[in-house]
This record gives C-alpha cells, sequence and structure tokens, in this order.
C-alpha cells in the first residue's frame, strides 16, 4: 500500500521537472509497460482476498487515472510548447509593404456637382443637361439679350463659325430655354455642365462648370428664390448658418435680378464661411424675365419663378480650399492625387454630403 | 464708373457720411467695386525749391541740385532738366514714390557717380499736362509759403468706383448716380442750378439730318461760340478730371468731359474754322475714309452714322471725332454738338470697325434724348466763364420726337413677384424720386418713364425699380419645400455617374481638361471625324474642339511623365465632337494608363501593362453597370490611333452594329510622334450614347435562385489550332455543346512555339462540368467529353492534342 503511494508521489515529482517527449514516454514505459511498476502491481490482484483485492484495486485504479492523466497533460504541453517554438522560427517582418492597391481618384468638379445635385434633389429638383455647342439664339436671343445689346460684350464668347451663328455656350442657361421649349410648366430643374468664355488669367479659365436653376410655378416668387438659396448654401457648405446678402443686379433674362454674397471671415489664411464681416459674390440670379417665358411659350401671365446660375469650380475652390482655379484644368496628378475624392464618396442625402 | 464723393455732394445733398453711401450704392444695384484715394501715393509729392544748382562733374547735362522739402536737411537731387535753377519752385518725388505717367517707383540710385534722392518732376510725369521738357515750374506767389505742403491737394478725397450694369446708362453721370441715392433715403437730390446765358444771333453754321435708311441720329443740337481763347483749364477743374484719374488737357477739352462724366451727356466741340461750310449728319459710302483722334485712319463701309461737311468726313457721330476739325489750344471759333444716336447704330459700326471709347460706350446704352439743350447750356456756359467768347442761339435738328414712354403698373405686380408689401404711397414717392410722372387710377398706376431710364419698359420693371431702392434685404426667405415628384437623374445620367465612379474605382485618377485641343494632336485621334475649328481660339494650340479625348489625356500624361512620373492611370469623361451644331457631340469616357504594373515591389514580379490590364477595366467596368458579360462579344477591329494587331472593340451583343468600347495598346507611332517616353501605353474608351438602356430594373434583375448540390467535375483539354483562331469562338462552340452540363470554362494555357507547327498555336481549357439532377457517373462524363472534341474539331478545324 504504502508502496505504491510512494511510487506514486515519485513519478508525479519525476513529471514535474523539465522533460521531453523521450523522457515522458521513458516514464510511462517504467509505469506501465510490460514489466512497468503499475502493471506489475495489476498482476498482484488475483493472490489477494476478494475483499483486499476490491480495496487495492480502487486505489491502484485511481493512482493508476491520476499518473496517466499528469502523463498525457505533460504530454500536451511538450506538443504546445514545441509548436509554439517552430512558430517562434517562422516570425516575418509585419512592417513590410502590402500587396500594391492603386487607389483611383474622383476629380474636385464632380464631386462638387454630385453634391450640388444631392442638395437639389431633396427639394425636388431634378437634372437636365444641354449641349455645349449652342447656336446664337438659344444662348442669347432667347434668354431677351438681341444681339445689339451691350450684355453680350459681357461674355466673351468662342465662336464655331465667321457667322458668329456657332458658339460655345457661355453659360448654362441655354438649358432652360431647351427645357422650357421641349414640356410643360411647372418647371423645378438644375443644370449642370461646362461652359466657356475666351478669357484666361490667374482668376479665369477658358472653360469653367456653371450649375443653373430654374423654377416655374404658379405663384413661386423671390421668397422662394430666397429660401431656395439659403438652403442650398447652408447644405452645401454644412453650416448651420449662414450669413446671406441679396444685392440687386442685372441680368437680360431676369427681372429683378440679384447677385448673393455670403458672409465669411479669414481663419490662418482660410476662408471660413458662415459668419464673419467680410462678403464674398458666389451667385446671379432674379425672377426669370417675361420675355424669356415669351420665347419659351410659356404664358407669364400665368407662370413666373426664379432662376440662378452658380460657379461650379468657385464653389468647391471655397469648399475645399483650392487656391487656383487653373489648376483645376492642368492635369497635374500630384493635384488629383491630393485635392481629388475616393470613389466610394459618394455624396446622398441620408450619409451626408462629406464625410 | 468713378466719382468723388464731393463731385457727388453737388447733387446730392446729405448728411450721410462716406460708409453709409457706401453701403446704400450697393444696396440699390450700383456694386462698389472700389472706394480708394485715387492714388495713396501722390502725398509723397512735395511742393520743394531748389537751393542750389551745380553743373555735374561727370555729364555735361545734367545738375546736382540742393533741394529745400521743408524738412531740417536739404537733399541732393540729380536732375537732367534744362530749367533746374536755383531758387525755382517745383515738385519733389522721394524716394519710393510711384511716378502717375508710368507707374514707375523712385529708389536711392547713382547716377554717374552721384547719389540722387528722389526726382524733381515734371508735368508730364505728373499727368498734369504734356509737357515733358523741363520740371515743372510753380509761381512762386502761390506756392512761397508752400514748401514741403502736399503738391495735390485733394490727396485725401477719395474715389468711388462703381461698375455699372449695362441697363443703367443714367448711372454713367454723377447725377444719375445722385438720384438714386435720394430716391433711397439718403438724401435730396439738388435741382441743377444752370444762370441765364446770353445767347446771341443764330447758329451760322447749317446743320442737317439726312432721311438715310437707317439714320443712326434723330437729334443733332449745336451751338457756336466765337471768340473763346483756349487755355489750361483752372484749378478745380483740372482738379476734377484728375481725381478721376484722367488727364487734363486744354479748357474746352476739358469741360466736354466733365459735362459728359456729371450728367452722362457726351458733346463734341469742332474747331469752326475747319468746317467746310456746313454740317450733314448722313450714312456713309464705302471707301469713304478719315483720320480719327486716335490717329487712325479709318475705312467706312456703307450706312455708318458720320458727321460731314462738304469736304468729307469730319467724324463717327457718337463715336470718335476726327483730326481735321478737332480743337487745340489756339481754336477761336468752336461748334459744340449736343446730339442723340442709336444704340444699335453706335454698336454696329463700332463692332465693325473695333473701336471702343467712352462715348460709344455711353450712346451704345444709351443717352438720354432729352438732355440735349441742358448739355449744351451747361457746357456753353463754362466755355463762356472760362475762355470767354459769345455763344450763338441753339440749333436743334429733329428727325424723331423722343418723348416719353407710358407704362400702366397694376400694383398688385410688385407682391406677385417679391412676396412682400409696400405702401401704395411709399411705391409713388419711389417712383417719383426716380423720376416718373405719375397719375393713379385705383390699383393701377399711369407711369411717364423719364427719358434716361431706356432700361425699362414693361411692369415687370418698375417692380426692380421699387425693390431695389426699398432693400432686397425686406424680401422674406421662405423655406423650401422637400417634396421630390420625379426622378432627380435619368438613366442616362444615371450611368454616368455610376461608370465615372466604377472606372475611378479601378486606380484611375480622373481630370477635367478642356474641351477644346490642339489641332496638331488632335488629327491623330480624329479618325474620319470633322475638324471643328474655333474662329477666335485663346491661343493657337488650343483651336479646335477635340474629337477624342486622348488628345488632352495624352498631352497631359507627357506633362507627367516630365514631372518624373511613370506609372500614371488617368481618366476623363467628358464630351468629343462629331461636327459643329448643338447636340453633335457624344459622351466618352477615355482612360489611358502608362508604365509598369508592381513596379519595384518586393513581393510582386513587376511587368509592363499591356492590353489585358485595359480590357480588365473596360469589362469589368461595364460588368459592374449592369450589362451581361455573356453577351459580350470582343472584335479586333479598333480605330487607328491603337497598336494594329494589340487593340479590339467591345460590343454589348454579338448583333449589336457600334461597338461600346475601345481597347488596346496606343499605337507606338503616336507615341513616338508625340514624345511620349514611356514603356508601355494602354487606354480604353466608352461610348456612353451607344450603351443601351438596361430597361431591366435591378429589383426585376434577379432570376429565381437554383443551384446544384451534385458533385462537379473538371476535365482539360488541349486543342490545336490555327494562329489567328480566335479563344472567344473555341468558348462559344464548347459552351453551345450543352448548356445544361456545362458550367463554366477556362482557358489556363495558350502556347506557340516548340512542338507546335509554325502556323499553329495550342489552347488549354479547363471545363467544369454539373448536372443539376443527378450525380453523373463515369460514362456520362465520358459521353460529353467525346461531344465537345468532336463538336469543336468539325466547327472549329481545331486538332485535339493528344
Amino acid at each position: 500500500m504504502s508502496d505504491i503511494k510512494k511510487i506514486k508521489d515519485e513519478y508525479l515529482n519525476k513529471l514535474d521537472t523539465d522533460l521531453n517527449i523521450e523522457g515522458v514516454n521513458q516514464i510511462k514505459t517504467e509505469l506501465f509497460g510490460k514489466n512497468g511498476q503499475i502493471s506489475n502491481f495489476f498482476k498482484t490482484l488475483g493472490s489477494l482476498q476478494t475483499d483486499e483485492r476490491k480495496k487495492f484495486a480502487s486505489e491502484l485504479n485511481s493512482i493508476k487515472d491520476e499518473l496517466q492523466e499528469k502523463i498525457n497533460f505533460k504530454l500536451h504541453e511538450i506538443e504546445i510548447k514545441e509548436i509554439n517554438s517552430k512558430l517562434e522560427n517562422e516570425k516575418i517582418d509585419v512592417t513590410l509593404p502590402e500587396r500594391e492597391i492603386n487607389q483611383g481618384k474622383i476629380h474636385p468638379v464632380s464631386q462638387v456637382i454630385d453634391e450640388i445635385s444631392s442638395i437639389f434633389s431633396e427639394i425636388g429638383f431634378t437634372v437636365e443637361e444641354g449641349p455645349d455647342i449652342e447656336n446664337e439664339h438659344y444662348n442669347f436671343t432667347a434668354l431677351n439679350t438681341p444681339d445689339n445689346h451691350p450684355a453680350r460684350d459681357m461674355h466673351d464668347t468662342f465662336y464655331l463659325d465667321n457667322n458668329k451663328e456657332l458658339l460655345l455656350r457661355t453659360h448654362t442657361s441655354p438649358v432652360q430655354v431647351r427645357t422650357m421649349l421641349n414640356g410643360k410648366p411647372p418647371f423645378k430643374i438644375i443644370a449642370p455642365g461646362r461652359t466657356y468664355r475666351s478669357d484666361s488669367d490667374q482668376t479665369h479659365s477658358p472653360m469653367f462648370h456653371q450649375v443653373e436653376g430654374l423654377h416655374i410655378d404658379k405663384n413661386i416668387n423671390m421668397g422662394h428664390l430666397k429660401g431656395c438659396l439659403n438652403y442650398f448654401i447652408k447644405s452645401f457648405f454644412e453650416v448651420d448658418k449662414i450669413k446671406m446678402r441679396f444685392r440687386p443686379s442685372h441680368f437680360p433674362f431676369t427681372e429683378p435680378s440679384a447677385e448673393v454674397d455670403i458672409g465669411y471671415e479669414l481663419k490662418d489664411g482660410k476662408i471660413v464661411i458662415g459668419d464673419g464681416d467680410k462678403w464674398l459674390e458666389i451667385l446671379g440670379c432674379g425672377m426669370v424675365h417675361p420675355n424669356v417665358l415669351k420665347n419659351v411659350k410659356v404664358n407669364p401671365e400665368e407662370y413666373q419663378g426664379y432662376a440662378f446660375g452658380i460657379g461650379i469650380d468657385r464653389l468647391g475652390m471655397l469648399k475645399y480650399g483650392i487656391n487656383d482655379l487653373r489648376a483645376f484644368f492642368e492635369t497635374d496628378y500630384r493635384w488629383l492625387n491630393h485635392f481629388g475624392f475616393d470613389p466610394l464618396d459618394v455624396p446622398s442625402n441620408y450619409r451626408g454630403l462629406s464625410r | 464708373m468713378k466719382f468723388t464723393v464731393d463731385w457727388l455732394k453737388d447733387h446730392l445733398d446729405t448728411k450721410k457720411n462716406d460708409n453709409e453711401l457706401i453701403e446704400k450704392l450697393t444696396d440699390v444695384g450700383l456694386e462698389v467695386e472700389s472706394f480708394d484715394n485715387l492714388s495713396s501715393d501722390l502725398e509723397s509729392f512735395k511742393v520743394a525749391k531748389i537751393i542750389n544748382a551745380e553743373k555735374h562733374p561727370n555729364a555735361d547735362r545734367l545738375r546736382i541740385c540742393d533741394v529745400d522739402i521743408g524738412e531740417k536737411n536739404t537733399v541732393k537731387v540729380v536732375c537732367g532738366a534744362p530749367n533746374a535753377k536755383k531758387n525755382l519752385l517745383t515738385v519733389y518725388a522721394g524716394p519710393g514714390s510711384i511716378i502717375p505717367k508710368n507707374n514707375m517707383k523712385l529708389t536711392v540710385s547713382k547716377i554717374r557717380g552721384v547719389t540722387s534722392y528722389g526726382m524733381l518732376c515734371s508735368e508730364s510725369e505728373l499727368n498734369l499736362s504734356q509737357e515733358s521738357d523741363g520740371i515743372t515750374e510753380l509761381k512762386s506767389s502761390h506756392y512761397s509759403d508752400k514748401i514741403g505742403k502736399n503738391f495735390f491737394k485733394n490727396n485725401t478725397e477719395k474715389v468711388v468706383d462703381l461698375s455699372i450694369t449695362p441697363n443703367r446708362p443714367d448711372c454713367l453721370g454723377v447725377r444719375g448716380v445722385a438720384r438714386d441715392l435720394a430716391a433711397a433715403g439718403a438724401g435730396k437730390l439738388k435741382k441743377i442750378s444752370l444762370k441765364d446765358i446770353k445767347k446771341n444771333g443764330s447758329q451760322k453754321i447749317k446743320v442737317s439730318i439726312t432721311k438715310d435708311k437707317n439714320q443712326g441720329c434723330t437729334v443733332f443740337g449745336s451751338c457756336l461760340i466765337e471768340g473763346v481763347s483756349n487755355q489750361e483749364s483752372p484749378q478745380w477743374l483740372k482738379e476734377k478730371i484728375v481725381s478721376l484719374g484722367q488727364k487734363p488737357i486744354s479748357a474746352i477739352v476739358d469741360i466736354t468731359n466733365y459735362v459728359m462724366l456729371d450728367l452722362n451727356r457726351p458733346l463734341h466741340a469742332y474747331d469752326a474754322d475747319k468746317i467746310d461750310k456746313q454740317i450733314i449728319v448722313r450714312n456713309s459710302k464705302k471707301g469713304e475714309t478719315f483720320k480719327a483722334l486716335d490717329n487712325k485712319e479709318y475705312k467706312l463701309d456703307d450706312d455708318m452714322c458720320v458727321i460731314s461737311d462738304n469736304s468729307g468726313v469730319l467724324g463717327l457721330g457718337g463715336i470718335i471725332g476726327g483730326t481735321r476739325s478737332g480743337t487745340e489750344i489756339d481754336t477761336k471759333n468752336i461748334l459744340l454738338e449736343s446730339a442723340y444716336f442709336l444704340p444699335s447704330s453706335i454698336r454696329k459700326t463700332s463692332k465693325l470697325l473695333n473701336i471702343d471709347t467712352d462715348a460709344k460706350f455711353r450712346f451704345e446704352r444709351g443717352i438720354d434724348p432729352q438732355s440735349i439743350e441742358i448739355g449744351l447750356t451747361k457746357a456753353a456756359q463754362l466755355i463762356s466763364e472760362i475762355c470767354g467768347g459769345k455763344i450763338s442761339k441753339f440749333d436743334i435738328q429733329k428727325t424723331a420726337k423722343h418723348e416719353k414712354n407710358k407704362i400702366k403698373f397694376n400694383i398688385s405686380l410688385f407682391e406677385k413677384i417679391t412676396g412682400f408689401k409696400v405702401k401704395d404711397k411709399e411705391i409713388i414717392e419711389i417712383l417719383t424720386d426716380l423720376g416718373f410722372e405719375i397719375s393713379r387710377k385705383k390699383f393701377e398706376l399711369d407711369l411717364k418713364i423719364p427719358t434716361w431710364r431706356p432700361d425699362i419698359t414693361q411692369p415687370i420693371d418698375i417692380v426692380e425699380e421699387i425693390v431695389r431702392i426699398k432693400g432686397y434685404s425686406n424680401i422674406e426667405t421662405l423655406e423650401p419645400e422637400k417634396t421630390r415628384i420625379k426622378d432627380t437623374l435619368n438613366k442616362q445620367q444615371k450611368l454616368f455617374h455610376f461608370l465615372q465612379r466604377s472606372v475611378a474605382s479601378k486606380g484611375y485618377f480622373e481630370t477635367v481638361t478642356w474641351s477644346f485641343t490642339d489641332s496638331k494632336i488632335n488629327t491623330l485621334f480624329r479618325e474620319n471625324l470633322k475638324e471643328i475649328k474655333i474662329v477666335n481660339p485663346i491661343s493657337s494650340d488650343l483651336d479646335v474642339l477635340r474629337n477624342s479625348i486622348f488628345s488632352n489625356l495624352s498631352f497631359y500624361l507627357k506633362k507627367n511623365l516630365d514631372r518624373g512620373f511613370k506609372d500614371i492611370s488617368l481618366f476623363e469623361i467628358g464630351p468629343i465632337f462629331k461636327d459643329s451644331k448643338p447636340g453633335q457631340q457624344l459622351t466618352v469616357i477615355g482612360a489611358i494608363k502608362s508604365g509598369k504594373i508592381s513596379r519595384l515591389n518586393w513581393k510582386e514580379k513587376e511587368r509592363l501593362v499591356d492590353i489585358f490590364d485595359a480590357k480588365k477595366d473596360v469589362i469589368q467596368t461595364l460588368v459592374e453597370a449592369g450589362y451581361n458579360k455573356q453577351s459580350f462579344f470582343i472584335r479586333d477591329k479598333s480605330p487607328s490611333y491603337y497598336h494594329p494587331g494589340k487593340a479590339g472593340s467591345v460590343y454589348l451583343d454579338k448583333d449589336d452594329i457600334e461597338p461600346v468600347a475601345y481597347f488596346g495598346e496606343i499605337h507606338p507611332n503616336i507615341i513616338k510622334k508625340l514624345d511620349i517616353k514611356t514603356e508601355g501605353l494602354v487606354g480604353f474608351e466608352i461610348y456612353l450614347d451607344y450603351l443601351k438602356d438596361n430597361k431591366v430594373k435591378l429589383k426585376d434583375q434577379k432570376s429565381n435562385f437554383e443551384y446544384s448540390d451534385y458533385q462537379k467535375s473538371e476535365r482539360d483539354f488541349a486543342f490545336l489550332v490555327d494562329k489567328n483562331y480566335k479563344a472567344q469562338d473555341l468558348i462559344e462552340i464548347i459552351s453551345s455543346v450543352d448548356k445544361n452540363l456545362i458550367r463554366s470554362i477556362k482557358i489556363f494555357d495558350v502556347y506557340e512555339g516548340e512542338n507546335i507547327p509554325n502556323d499553329k498555336k495550342s489552347i488549354a481549357l479547363n471545363v467544369t462540368i454539373q448536372s443539376s439532377q443527378k450525380t453523373l457517373e463515369e460514362s456520362d462524363l465520358e459521353k460529353i467529353n467525346k461531344l465537345i472534341i468532336s463538336t469543336v474539331e468539325s466547327k472549329s478545324g481545331a486538332k485535339i492534342r493528344s
């Protein structure tokens, strides 16, 4: 009896020492092999009295289980240790660069157009387009700017023929004319697109982008115009509050006409929209001139409404802190990378305009 | 349009300070461009006295002057003027001054070894006269006690610069501006006070307006002033002219300019002795010539409105006078003209001759036809005051009456347009202040429009007058309704935005380039499209509308390569032009990719970009846009700017006539011609207009979900085919063998070379076979195997390899 306890304690101690697999197997053989010490005790069971045998067998089995468990534990422990030490040798430098992914970019003009469309979508405007090449009639005459009107001089026009009949549109306003001629009121559209003027210096580019707005219905008045632009500017610049100023101005195709300034201040050399005591002109607008409505076969006695035109590039410059208009069109890879947007950044009403 | 506040106060009785006036101007729609001292540097010009002048040791013509500028010490100035003598009172400009004539900034400099601190100025350098022979000589009686004082008196006076819109010619004169301000409550408009002038005798030069067709002149008023002595203008007049940055010339010229700036009433003064007998206002005949005051000889066309005498053309009416009859300092008798010319006639003539003058600018916008006499009166009065002379009676020739236009204005229109109400009484006050004559009939006003407002023709114009004077700040801000009836974008627009982001997501940078380009580059990508020239291009290398997006992309690719970039992926989505009429344009995506894939990558092997990179991007973009790849068909035809053997076109369907896209390597000749230094260059184009509308909405696109859990089998085949045989055809043949069983086909090897005949190639494919009804047995597989081989061999002439 005391012999087996001694053996048990002896081997439990042995198994607590630092062993390798061979060492554990050696112990296994010494205990449970053919002439193993525990095996030998089992062989003696037959020679014992029933009562004594029962007791001894029970004790022997429990000791056997205990040792067996200890051996298995030890074997598992060694196995884990060996795997771990093997993995230790497989360690690589995880700071090496990942496989290449080429990040694409969306041009700021496209992003801003999407932002604008998203904002106007929410208040029921649809997007219309028109051709880049226009004829003199749609670009000027139908917009109440007859040939002998000095306002034509305000637009430095690119012409495609010597009769000055075909030209590159100088504004997006001809889309108003096309839309109204092709449909029936009410109209509630925006028309973003390329526009052209033969003007080129630090602040002018021969091509730029405008978005036209037009809302014609019964009883649409200047209050609606103010509300619409106020909503747009707040949404676009993602601010809660803006300072906006309507100034009387003149465009042949609207009457009354206005230019709109927004308040800003300079903070650390950057323009901050919303408050401040400086004014920045950002768009022209007004009530569509009755002559324009007559030209597109809309009865000005019955229908009225507003139109506006906004420089898209300029809006983008203000919102995203871009200083040079001409850089928009110079395809400098560094500039595109810096000011471009991730293609997954789709402006939308529910996700928000920008991150 | 410039004026000083003092000048404004000649017409406006006001207690408002400068800033309040400026704000009011903005509020009524007269945009203030600037409000500054004309030149803040004018303070640096001082009255000075030459204390001593001695010859420069190294230059005969130069003198070294000791100049008293009112400070403790005199300054040394080297001066080349012959009149720089001891005790002369003159004008000194210190270092840092900017000379008005040429905008040169003075510095302390050594002139032939002697240091000069500043400069003594001639009248010409100060823009006071043409006198440039010597330095300004100031009268000692007037200036001897002013040494060291500022020479320019009105240097503290600020100049307002307004940007006047084309509809407001009346505000091209100071009085018009004052009238608007008065109407808006900024003061009271003063009455024009004209002293009675003595008119003696009739105007002796006969004036007639001929009854030509499209005669551009309808009123010609004139008076003769005899026995004048033209001279320099008095100081007050000079200062008025100088305060606007203009040059005083002579009293007569300055007076006509002054009246023009003050009342927007252009006048012209002729030397009456140079007029041959009579004045005839008539249409020109083709070929007539005359020399204008800008010293240019103009050759006239038919039907331009000219002022002529018996010898020929004197001037272009309302545009520019001629040298033959111009006034000079010794002119004795003058004929003063105050006329009305039709804006359309002025505009036509000045455009044809390409002349831009102040008078033209004003007449083109519309001069008050009823200001003929007041202009003559004011100018004649000033001339006789300053230059003396006897004034004749006025001669007014008229071919048309210019009466006030009438308009009926329903008061309710105001609120209908602006959304807010103004009391009737206030409306009437505003309109009265603006010069309207009003008689009221219940809710309607009968209005007589002042003749200086040619822009006002209908009731809506009256609304604008009232709202701008009342103030736009009174307009309410009505919150927009958030309702949407129609889709924001149509299908084509959605496609545009989708493709744009789809291409960008494949690693391309979107760019926006001009719709015009260099014809020399354009022609390389033009194909059979028409070249569309711009008549007036911004520069000779931006002279045509682009026929392809590649012209600009390749131009800018080269620029970026020159910046040191090698692996560049660029695209643009935008218009290309087929012809020069509205609508003859297509919306196209053009994309290019240069250099290498995985350049200098520690993990991946680097390689040149090739056609299959372009093909991958174009196909995947179309798939993402919702087109079915299974029905795509590729042909090896492509435009000539692609590599003839390494480019193709994509058709959405085999039977389509137009391809929707091209892809491939760019033609090496073009790369060479444009001197693009890159290892590899591929590109693709997608034509949005040829992409068929995907009529099925996403919600209806999904078919029933069917799948098979039965065992899949894979079989490999290698076929020997003709070298020109297309893989696309091979795949089509195999898939048609049994559409139910053959699930996918992959080409895993294409081989030419050893063990293969020269005119053949080997294509190896992996075919996945699976039934949706049962697990296929070996015999079923064997059957389909054989069928594949026999079908391919019979349809394509291919041979199975071993």
